[in-house]
């Protein structure tokens, strides 16, 4: 917010979107493109269950074929960043939920909870993918 | 001093010059809460059957309480991706026609893979597939 300039007698300056060669990331900007980046990730990734979900429908050819293409590494990184990326928005959703009852949002609380997606993301990621290996027996 | 310019009757209605007020932002907001447990339910269940074959994973999406909590999970999940991925596309897209043809598509694409996700569960729970 800047001031407005009392003498200049001109207008008062407009917020102006970030130049995005000069722009310092923060965390706080990092974190909200990515809000936005994961949700589309999961709108793709969607494709995804109905697949999955039409597989299992159509019968145990259909489904083991998809099975073999999710279990493959392509596959498995596709699922790795599909897991980074319900994590990351769950928790990052849950934020903007908190903020949206007018809380947390000085700058030392915006900060607090960014690192503390950062973690949950990473933390739950990595549990879901142990135990989804612990599931399979391998 | 007083900046509203809207007529009394116009801050009433509190509708905006979209004339749907805070439509968009609440349902996004009501999708949203639903999805957290919606969601964490899923992703418990995907995780319980990595590797499972087709006759205890298709068994375990036609049961009823998965069925039902399936059938929300898509109705919800993709009526949220649509509005947010609404956004991004007016945020983004400028020129009037593409925009229009990507909104179209957006919302209908969400709508037929919701509707193909819904057939597939109903399958599967009244047993067309076993």
């Amino acid at each position: 917010m800047s001031a407005e300039p009392a003498a200049s007698g001109g207008l008062r300056p407009r917020p102006l979107s970030p130049h995005l060669q000069i722009y310092r990331r923060q965390l706080t900007s990092v974190l909200s493109i990515l809000h936005r980046a994961t949700g589309i990730a999961l709108s793709a990734g969607a494709l995804l269950l109905v697949w999955w979900l039409a597989a299992a429908a159509a019968g145990p050819e259909s489904y083991d074929r998809f099975s073999a293409i999710a279990g493959s590494v392509p596959g498995r990184l596709l699922l790795l960043g599909w897991t980074l990326s319900f994590f990351y928005h769950l928790a990052n959703g849950i934020r903007h939920l908190w903020w949206d009852t007018g809380r947390g949002l000085d700058l030392p609380s915006v900060y607090r909870s960014g690192y503390a997606v950062l973690a949950f993301t990473a933390v739950a990621t990595l549990l879901a993918w142990v135990l989804g290996y612990w599931a399979r027996g391998v | 001093m007083e900046t509203d310019t809207r007529s009394p009757i116009a801050r009433v209605r509190g509708l905006g010059s979209a004339k749907e007020g805070v439509q968009h932002w609440w349902v996004q907001r009501l999708t949203a809460v639903a999805l957290v447990p919606l969601s964490i339910w899923f992703v418990a269940g995907v995780v319980a059957m990595t590797g499972a074959p087709w006759a205890q994973a298709g068994a375990w999406i036609g049961r009823p309480l998965n069925a039902t909590l399936m059938i929300l999970l898509l109705g919800l999940g993709f009526h949220h991706a649509q509005l947010g991925l609404q956004v991004v596309v007016e945020d983004y897209v400028h020129a009037e026609g593409p925009k229009l043809a990507l909104l179209i598509l957006v919302k209908l694409l969400a709508l037929a893979l919701a509707l193909a996700g819904t057939i597939a569960v109903l399958r599967l729970s009244f047993g067309a597939a076993a």
